[in-house]
Order: C-alpha cells, then structure tokens, then sequence
C-alpha cells in the first residue's frame, strides 16, 4: 500500500526519468527485433539464403496456401485441447488448493513450482523414458498382466497432448487458485443457506464469480501452447506447427522473408486472442 | 407465543485449540426476538453458524420445530441467515438476489416476480431492483440482504451483526425498523450484536456470551436491573460495584458495609441476610455525588474531575480505597461539587442490584 502511494507522490518527473532505462530495454529487446521481423517479411529471397531488399507482398500471399492453413490449424486444434485439458484438471487442483488447510496448501503449491526448478526439455525427457516401449510405465502394466506387448504410447497425438497439458498446467492451477482463494466464501454460504445444493451453489456462484481466473488461466496457457512445437517432435507425435513450420523456413530451406510472415501471423492472432481477452474485461495479466 | 420453535441442547464446539463452545442450551419461543450479546470471540457467530447449518457441534443437539437437524445441511433446513457482511452475490443484480432462494426451490416466473416486489416493498427498496450490488449504499445491501433471507419465509431468521458495518445514525433508524418489520411478519430472530444498547433496544430477550458459555439469559429489563454475574453487571452498560457486607436488614431495606464506607439496597433487590456477602451494582447514571452526606450513607471521596455527559454533570469521585466512581452531580450543572472538594455518594436504595443475589430466568 505505502509502496503505491510513495510511487504516485514520486508522480511527474521522477517516474519519467524511472521509466527511461525499462523503455530502452523494451525498445532494445522487444520493438527492433519485432520491426526487423516485420521489414524482413516484406523482403525478397535471395540466392544461399541471403535477404534482397526487394519490396515484395509475395510471402504473406504465400499464407493463403490451404497447405499452410492446416498447419495452423493443427497448432490451434492442439492448443485449444490443451487448454481444455489443462482447464478440466487445472481447476479442481487450484480449487482444492485454495480451500484445502494452511499445511496442504503449501504441499500443493510446491508441488506446481518445483517444476520450474528443472528445465522443460530435461522434464519431458523423463516423459520420454516414462512412455518409451521398455520404460516404467510398460513395465508395470506388463508385470500386472494388463497387456501383452509394449503400448506404443510415445509418437501418439495423446502422448503429444499430456506432455503440452504437463508443460502448461501451472499456468491454469495458478490464476484458478487465485480466483477461488480470493472470493468471499461467505457467498456460497449464503447460497447453501437459501436453499441451493452444493453442485448448484457451485454452478450458480463459484463458477461465475471464479470465472476472470479461468479465462486468463486459459489465455496464459492458449497462447504459449501456439509456439510449443518443441513437445510434439520431442514426443515423436511428427505433427506439423506452426513452430515446426517458422524453424524449418528459417534453419532448413533458409527462407528468412517468409519465415518471417509466418511469425507475423502467429503474433497476430496471439494479439488478437489478448484483445479479444481484455475487450471481454479480462484483468491485466502482466503481458498486454 | 410458548411454542419453542428451536432448542439447543448441551452444544459443544471446539476448533483445534480451546473450547469455542462449552455446553450451550437455549430454547426459543415462536415469534420471539432473541439476541446472543457478547464481546468478539465468545461464540456467538459459532453459535449461529450452528444453528443454520454452517457449522456442524462436536456435541448436542439442534431442535428445530420439533426435528431433530443437527445433521441436516444447511440447504435442507428452513433457516435464512442475514451474514455480517451481507454476502450478497456480486454477479446478480438485486431482484436476482432476492429471488435465488425460490429459483433454487424451481417457484414458477410469474409468482417469484410477484414474491420479489412484495420483499423489495417491505424493505422499500423496490426501485433498485436492477441495481448491482456494487451500486448500493451499505444501509441499502443491508436490507436486500434481508429481503433475501426473507424471500423463503424461514421459520427462524438469524442475524450475524447486520448492522455492525453501519454509520451510528442509520444504525439506529435501522434498529427501529428491524424490530418493526419483526412485530410485523411474527418471525423469530435470532440476532448477534457486540452493542449492548442495540440489544437492549430490540431483544425480547437477551443472551449474554462468554467464553463460549451464557452468562445469563434474561428480559432487557433483567438482565440491566438484576445482572447474575460481575461480567454481566460491567458488559451492560457503565456501573460502579462495591464488594460489601450485609450488617443488617430490616424493613425493606439492607444496610451493607465495606472498607470505603455504608450504603443501603432496598431488599427487592435480592434476599440479603446480616453476615452475608455481597456485590452491589450501581449504574453510572443512577450513582448520585452530593457535596453534604445523605442518610444511610458514608461513602465519601474526593472529586477528581467533572464532565458534561449528554445533559447531566458527571462527577468522578476517588474513594479512599482507590477506586474511581462516576457519579451524576446531585445538585444540577450549577451547584456541582468542586474539583478536589468533598464528594459523597448515594443512590435511591430501590435501583441498586445486588449481582447474582436476584432470582434471573434461565433459557
């Protein structure tokens, strides 16, 4: 509180010059790699992957290619399950955290950030070793007498999904939990005391009043699962993202401009997914 | 009037450390307005949450209209609750609000509208019902909160402080109207307050917590004039007490003694015998400090402060034992002892107590 009052007395000048230094990083790092992409999309391609600065439409036409139009939308089917996923067990999890005790309460919330202490490749190599043919998981459903052979669970677009689901959950459990921990309790109440069963008081108020959690956990989790392509080949689920799709134009056939307008078309719609959000009276998450 | 609707038998509850409840019993009359007093932390919420069904005793019963709901849910008991904070939903506007108790009971469209303005009227709040409960004053969530509770027509409605959040002045108008709206539908309340004026003002009866136990349960008029204990004697309002012993007793009047001087109670006030023991409780405003001595009398001290105190002159006597009376200044606002002068106290021995000695109605 004292914080936020010192800060607007400080007001006027003092903030300006405050904010000097953060508006050189952002310009340093954000707004001359963004315009760089974005005047590289409007380039030509050269001979051994050289940019010609020859203005050209060319590669944002190229977009219109049904081809690339499934691959997008292999990427929003794939982050629209995982969004489902991650809602339909992120939520009862962040739930049960936000009214379990004090002690549960911070078994839990380990729980969801000690992943962070490991690096996300090192994480889903253990999903690896977990699902492959000889692994554990085989193993045991093998030794219970469950199934004869090995399941070929890696390279599945359901192995591809738990690992995205995996990777995201936090991102739902965190801003669920929040929104379940700081609604008045005393509502509900209320609801069971004017005669509501639990499923009904759950519908007709936590639900609502939970409801700015859920749709920025499912922004924070939509958004990132567009760009996570890494998981899909890390799985061997072979499918075809628009990640996949930005790194093999600029890494393989070495097509920088149109690398480039495929980036700028993700950004787009991940820009259009936070306006959509905040047009909706979605609260301020920190990135838009 | 003498049927109990609600009994609570033997309550206990604990919450990991220390009793909240110590074996509470209670039994309320149809109709009748019955408030919980006590300091925060004595229970009385406790209580009350028990009672709708919010919280579930470690021990003893609840008897509500003959049925035994102690391991009923709060949904499947015919109790509303007016919560301390209103707890409105913020997501509905406020003929949602009111209505939610008979949408959740599936009440057809025409007669919920119906039963809806009817409430709003009855707490004239009947032009606000599109209003969100965020556009409301806090007196105005106060009475849809209890158009709310009221909607279902419970058989008992319990309320938790409703008017604890208020300003003093619309806290007093709204203490009038509770009690009419009350008299009115012949609806029982069970009331919670930490204000002994507001309970005194409303109650039929009154409860006086603490610790998890009562004190006393008891008239407005028996619980101000014959408090039981100490405790109850000092909450309601401000008294002197003197620890004295009786000397002597005859025609209607005890003659009692103690380090700082006589005094007298009429016996009325409680069966006194010569020898005995006993604590007489005199009100500030009954306490009387006159500059020449009263018969009967001879508790003296010296003034040690006068104040002006809503039309009287209160006078603050130090008796030589140490002890600080108020008193009011017998001889007007002009004719007050002086500051450091004489003072003597007395009192009309007819409105004194004698805490504990009176015979005081018990649940």
């Amino acid at each position: 509180m004292s914080g936020g009052k010192g800060a607007k007395m400080a007001g006027g000048r003092g903030t300006r010059l405050f904010i000097v230094p953060m508006a050189m990083v952002a310009v340093l790092f954000v707004a001359i790699p963004l315009c760089y992409v974005l005047v590289i999309s409007f380039m030509t391609r050269g001979d051994n992957s050289t940019v010609q600065a020859i203005f050209t439409a060319e590669n944002y036409r190229r977009l219109l290619d049904p081809n690339y139009a499934r691959v997008f939308l292999n990427s929003m089917l794939l982050a629209l399950w995982t969004t489902l996923l991650a809602l339909l067990l992120g939520y009862p999890f962040g739930y049960c955290m936000a009214r379990a005790n004090r002690r549960w309460r911070a078994l839990l919330m380990l729980l969801v950030i000690v992943p962070f202490w490991t690096n996300a490749l090192v994480r889903l190599y253990g999903w690896k070793i977990l699902l492959q043919a000889n692994g554990p998981v085989n193993t045991v459903l093998r030794a219970l007498g469950l199934i004869d052979q090995p399941l070929r669970m890696l390279g599945s677009y359901g192995s591809v999904l738990l690992a995205m689901v995996y990777c995201l959950i936090p991102f739902m459990i965190l801003p669920c939990h929040s929104a379940v921990d700081k609604m008045d309790w005393s509502c509900v109440e209320a609801a069971r005391d004017l005669g509501a069963k639990p499923w009904y008081a759950f519908l007709t108020v936590t639900l609502p009043l939970t409801l700015p959690g859920i749709s920025a956990g499912c922004v924070l989790v939509f958004v990132p699962s567009l760009g996570l392509f890494f998981v899909s080949d890390l799985m061997g689920g072979s499918l075809m993202l628009v990640g996949n799709l930005i790194r093999d134009q600029l890494l393989k056939s070495r097509d920088w401009p149109f690398g480039a307008a495929l980036s700028m078309l993700l950004m787009a719609v991940t820009v259009l997914i936070f306006g959509l959000y905040r047009r909706s009276g979605g609260k301020d998450l920190g990135v838009f | 009037m003498e049927e109990v609707i609600l009994s609570l038998k033997g309550i206990e509850k604990s919450f990991g450390e220390g009793d909240v409840l110590a074996c509470i019993d209670l039994d309320v009359r149809k109709g009748e307005f019955v408030t919980l007093l006590g300091s925060s932390g004595c229970g009385k919420t406790t209580t009350l949450r028990i009672i709708a069904g919010l919280e579930t005793p470690d021990a003893g019963r609840v008897v509500l209209n003959g049925q035994d709901v102690t391991d009923l849910s709060p949904e499947r008991r015919n109790v509303n609750t007016v919560f301390q904070n209103y707890a409105l939903f913020p997501h509905m506007n406020v003929e949602k609000n009111v209505a939610y108790g008979l949408r959740v009971r599936g009440v057809s469209k025409a007669e919920t509208r119906e039963r809806v303005a009817q409430m709003l009227r009855l707490v004239q709040m009947e032009n606000f019902a599109k209003r969100m409960p965020s556009q409301l004053s806090g007196g105005q969530r106060q009475r849809i909160a209890i158009a709310r509770a009221l909607c279902c027509n419970p058989a008992l409605l319990l309320l938790d402080e409703p008017l604890g959040a208020l300003d003093l002045q619309l806290r007093r108008q709204m203490q009038v109207e509770l009690k009419r709206l009350q008299e009115k539908l012949g609806i029982t309340f069970i009331y919670i307050t930490h204000d002994q004026e507001e309970a005194l003002g409303m109650s039929d009866r009154i409860a006086v917590m603490r610790d998890g136990r009562f004190e006393q349960i008891g008239t407005p008029q028996d619980i101000f004039e014959r408090p039981a204990t100490r405790y109850v004697a000092q909450f309601i309002g401000q008294s002197t007490l003197l620890d004295a012993q009786v000397e002597s007793a005859a025609d209607g009047v005890a003659t009692l003694s103690c380090p700082d001087g006589q005094m007298r109670v009429s016996l009325a006030r409680g069966a006194l015998r010569p020898g005995e023991e006993a604590t007489v409780c005199v009100r500030n405003e009954r306490m009387r400090a006159s500059a020449s001595p009263v018969e009967g009398f001879t508790l003296a001290g010296t003034v040690n402060l006068n104040r002006y105190a809503a039309g009287a002159l209160m006078t603050h006597v130090t008796l030589p034992s140490g002890l600080d009376v108020a008193a009011v200044a017998a001889g007007g606002l002009e004719d007050a002892p002086a500051v450091g002068s004489r003072a003597y106290l007395y009192w009309d021995p007819a409105q004194a107590s004698v805490v504990g000695g009176a015979s005081h109605v018990r649940g």
